[in-house]
C-alpha cells in the first residue's frame, strides 16, 4: 500500500502552491512533512485526499487513484480543527464513524476505549463546545482513527497541545504505526519529525528541498557536529582544514566539520594537549540541514 | 462503502438532528395551535364577543322606526339589543358616557317626514354598527318615500329584485366560474405554502451548510463523502424535514376539519375550494411544489457553501428571497388576470414557473405542451444548477475569508476545476 506522488503540481491562478512534488511513502511507516507556513503541506494533503484537484501529476495508493470508495481506509486530521460544537462527543463520533463505513455499536465500543486511553471517559455525553481546546483535539484525533485506517494523514497533530498531551498523542500514533497503519504527518517542529519518522520530506515554497530516509539524509549530508569540552585553549582547532564553523562556548567549543575523517584528525590533534572532559561526534540535526539547504531558518 | 449509503447517513443525520431540535418542535407546536385556532375560529369569535348583547339606546320621537329596527336586529344581530330611551338627548349622551348604554341612536324626521339619525358612542371604532343602522334606516326611508309618492309595493319589489346575471364560457373545455372559484382557493394556499417553504427551508439549508463551514467540520465531512453527495443529501434531508412538518400539519388539519365538518361546511372552506373534487389540481400542486423546492434548495446550498459565517448567509439569502417574492406577486396579480402576457411569459421562466404555471393550470385550461415545456425547463434548470452548485460547493466548502459574492463564486468554480 505505497502512496506515490508523481510530479504533483498545484497552481492557484499564477501562484504555485506545490511544484512538481514526487514522493514515495512506504507502507506501514511514518512519513514526516516539514515546512514553514505556506510551504504547501496542507495543499498536498488535500490533493492526496482528493479535496483539491491537482493541476498536474498523479497520486496513487497501491497503484490506484484515491477516491471516495476508499475513504473508509483513510483517516484525516485537518489542520483547521472542526467538530459540531452543539453535538455530544458520542453523537459526533458516531456520525463521522458511520460516514467512514462503521456500525454504531462498533463505533461506541472503540470510542469508549479511546476515551479511556486519553483518560477522559466522562466526555462521552459532553457537548464539544464544553471541552477545552486540547481536549477537543483529542476528540478530533479519535475521529480520524476510530475506523482503524490503513492510511492516516495528520496535519499538525501536536500543535496547540501541552507537553503531557503531546506525549499521549505521540504514543497513540506510534501504537497505530505498529498495528500497521501508514502515517503521514506534517509539522513545523523538527524534533517531532526526527523522533518519529523513518522517511521525511522538507518542503520549502512548494518544492521539496530534502527528502528520503532520515538516516540517509543525515549521512549523505556528510557534515557532522563536534562538541569538545576541555581545559586548554582550543582555538587552534579552527585552523584544521575541513572545519566549517567554529563556535566558542563556556566549557570549550562546538564545530561543524566536513566529515568523519576531519573528526578523526581533530581527535588525534587533541591527544597530549591536555585533559579533554568531553569529545562528542554528533549527527547533524534536521535544522542544520534545513538551514544549509534553504539558506535561512524559518523558525 | 457505497456512495448511496453515505448519502443515507448524511441525509438521516440532517433529518434527525433537525427533527430533534428545539426550534423544530416549537415551530411545529405553534403551527398546530394555529390550525386548531383556525378550525375553531367560530367558537373563538363567539367566546370573545361576550354573552351580553350591546345595549343601544334609541330615541324615536316619531315612534315609526323603533319597531321595524328592533325586528331586524332580532333577526340578524343577536349581539345588539335596542332599548327605547325616554329622557332627553343630553341625558342619553351622559348615560352612554357612564357606560349604561353602548351607544345612543337619535332618530328624527326632517321637513319631508323622512328619517334622519345621529349616532353617539364613546368611540366610533365599531364601524359595523353604524353601517348596520345606516342601511336599515336607508331601507325604511326608501319604503316611506315610495309610500308617500304612491308607488305600488309590487312594482317596488320588482325594482329591488336582483338582476339575473350568469357567466358562461363558450370554450367548452374552459373552466366554469365555480371551478375557477374552487381553484382560486387551492392556488392561494399553494402559493403561500411554496413561498413560506422556500423561505424557511431554504434558509435552513443555507444555515446548515454555513454552520458546518464556520465550525470547520466541513473539511472532515468532504474527506469522507464527496461534496456532491453531501450537498444533495442535505437538500433531501431538509426536504424530508419540510414534508414531515407540512405533512403532520395537513394530517392534523384534516382530522380536525373532519370532526368539525358540519360546522365548517359551506363557510370559509367552500370559498377556499376544499370541497371541489378535482384530483389533478392536487397532483399539480405536489409536483410544482417539489420542483420549486428543489430549485430554490439547490441555490440555497450553493450560496451557503460560499459564506464562511452564518451571519453572512442572510446577506446571500436576499437575492433569492427577492426572486421568490417577485414570483409570488406576479402570481397574486395573475389570479385576477390569468390571461395577461406577463403571466404567460413568466410561467415558463424557471424561477417563477413553480408558482405561476401552477396558478395558470389551476385557473385556466392550459394546453398540455405548455405545461410540459414549463416542467421540462424547470427540470433542466434544476439539473444545471445541480451541476454548477456541486462545483461551487466543492470549491466553496474549502474557501474561507470574505470578498464579494461574485468573486467567491468564480473562485469556487476554479478551485474545483480539474486541469485548469
Amino acid at each position: 500500500m505505497t502512496l506515490l506522488l508523481n510530479q504533483v503540481t498545484k497552481r492557484y491562478g499564477k501562484a504555485t502552491a506545490v511544484d512538481h512534488l514526487s514522493l514515495e511513502i512506504p507502507e506501514k511507516e511514518m512519513f514526516g512533512f516539514l515546512g514553514g507556513n505556506g510551504a504547501g503541506k496542507t495543499t498536498t494533503f488535500r490533493m492526496i485526499l482528493g479535496l483539491l484537484d491537482r493541476t498536474e501529476g498523479d497520486i496513487t495508493w497501491n497503484g490506484e487513484p484515491i477516491n471516495y470508495d476508499k475513504s473508509h481506509l483513510i483517516g484525516y486530521l485537518p489542520e483547521e480543527r472542526g467538530l459540531y460544537p452543539k453535538l455530544t462527543v458520542k453523537e459526533q463520533i458516531v456520525y463521522l464513524g458511520r460516514l467512514r463505513g462503521m456500525h454504531k455499536q462498533e463505533i461506541i465500543k472503540e470510542l469508549e476505549q479511546w476515551l479511556e486511553r486519553f483518560k477522559v471517559p466522562e466526555y462521552m455525553a459532553k457537548r464539544v463546545e464544553e471541552l477545552s481546546k486540547g481536549n477537543q483535539q483529542k476528540i478530533q484525533f479519535i475521529s480520524a482513527v476510530i475506523h482503524k485506517p490503513k492510511l492516516l494523514i495528520l496535519d499538525e497533530p501536536f500543535s496547540g497541545l501541552d507537553p503531557v498531551n503531546v506525549e499521549m498523542l505521540k504514543e497513540a500514533v506510534i501504537d497505530l504505526k505498529q498495528q500497521g497503519t501508514s502515517i503521514v504527518f506534517s509539522s513545523h517542529r523538527m524534533e517531532h519529525v526526527e523522533e518519529l519518522c523513518e522517511h521525511l520530506c522538507i518542503l520549502h515554497k512548494g518544492t521539496p528541498v530534502v527528502q528520503g530516509s532520515l538516516r540517509e539524509i543525515k549521512s549523505s549530508f556528510g557534515k557532522k557536529n563536534i562538541v569538545v569540552h576541555a581545559d586548554m585553549e582550543l582555538a587552534f582547532l579552527e585552523r584544521i582544514p575541513g572545519v566549517l564553523r567554529y563556535k566558542k562556548v563556556a566549557e570549550g567549543c562546538e564545530m561543524q566539520v566536513q566529515g568523519e575523517d576531519v573528526a578523526q584528525r581533530i581527535f588525534s590533534e587533541l591527544q597530549g594537549k591536555g585533559f579533554v572532559r568531553k569529545f562528542e561526534l554528533e549527527e547533524p540535526s534536521l535544522n542544520d540541514i534545513f538551514i544549509e539547504k534553504v539558506g535561512a531558518s524559518y523558525e | 462503502m457505497l456512495p448511496m449509503s453515505k448519502f443515507w447517513v448524511i441525509m438521516s443525520h440532517t433529518y434527525l438532528s433537525r427533527i430533534k431540535s428545539k426550534s423544530f418542535i416549537i415551530s411545529t407546536a405553534i403551527s398546530f395551535l394555529f390550525i386548531i385556532g383556525l378550525v375553531n375560529i367560530q367558537s373563538i369569535i363567539e367566546t370573545f364577543s361576550g354573552d351580553e348583547a350591546d345595549r343601544i339606546a334609541v330615541m324615536d320621537d316619531s315612534n315609526q322606526f323603533m319597531e321595524p329596527l328592533a325586528n331586524s336586529v332580532e333577526s340578524t344581530r343577536d349581539d345588539l339589543e335596542l332599548v327605547a330611551f325616554d329622557g332627553s338627548e343630553e341625558e342619553g349622551k351622559s348615560a352612554v358616557s357612564e357606560d349604561k348604554y353602548h351607544a345612543l341612536l337619535v332618530i328624527t324626521l326632517d321637513e319631508n317626514q323622512l328619517p334622519q339619525a345621529e349616532y353617539y358612542a364613546n368611540s366610533l371604532g365599531e364601524f359595523g354598527n353604524q353601517t348596520f343602522f345606516e342601511q336599515q334606516l336607508q331601507q325604511l326611508k326608501a319604503t316611506i318615500a315610495t309610500q308617500q309618492s304612491g308607488i305600488d309595493q309590487a312594482i317596488l319589489a320588482q325594482i329591488n329584485e336582483p338582476v339575473s346575471f350568469h357567466a358562461v364560457a363558450l370554450d367548452e373545455s374552459a373552466k366554469s366560474a365555480e371551478e375557477m372559484n374552487q381553484a382560486r382557493g387551492i392556488v392561494n394556499i399553494m402559493l403561500f405554502v411554496l413561498y413560506l417553504t422556500v423561505m424557511v427551508y431554504g434558509q435552513m439549508i443555507m444555515t446548515d451548510v454555513a454552520n458546518e463551514k464556520s465550525s470547520r467540520v466541513m473539511e472532515l465531512l468532504v474527506s469522507s463523502a464527496s461534496a456532491v453527495t453531501h450537498m444533495f443529501a442535505k437538500i433531501v434531508g431538509i426536504a424530508l424535514v419540510g414534508l414531515t412538518q407540512i405533512g403532520s400539519l395537513v394530517v392534523v388539519g384534516y382530522f380536525l376539519i373532519q370532526s368539525k365538518q358540519e360546522e365548517l361546511a359551506g363557510g370559509v372552506f367552500e370559498y377556499l375550494g376544499f370541497q371541489g373534487d378535482s384530483i389533478s389540481i392536487f397532483i399539480y400542486a405536489i409536483l410544482f411544489f417539489l420542483l420549486g423546492y428543489f430549485l430554490y434548495a439547490t441555490i440555497s446550498a450553493m450560496l451557503g457553501s460560499l459564506v464562511s459565517r452564518v451571519e453572512d448567509a442572510n446577506q446571500m439569502m436576499f437575492p433569492m428571497i427577492f426572486l421568490i417574492m417577485i414570483a409570488f406577486f406576479i402570481a397574486v396579480f395573475g389570479m385576477n388576470a390569468p390571461n395577461s402576457s406577463l403571466v404567460y411569459i413568466t410561467s415558463f421562466i424557471p424561477f417563477f414557473s413553480p408558482m405561476i404555471m401552477f396558478m395558470r393550470v389551476g385557473m385556466l385550461d392550459v394546453p398540455a405542451w405548455e405545461v410540459a415545456l414549463s416542467i421540462g425547463l424547470l427540470l433542466a434548470t434544476i439539473a444545471l444548477l445541480g451541476v454548477i452548485g456541486a462545483k461551487v460547493y466543492k470549491g466553496g466548502v474549502l474557501m474561507y475569508g470574505k470578498s464579494s459574492a461574485w468573486k467567491d463564486f468564480k473562485k469556487a468554480i476554479s478551485l474545483s476545476k480539474r486541469d485548469s
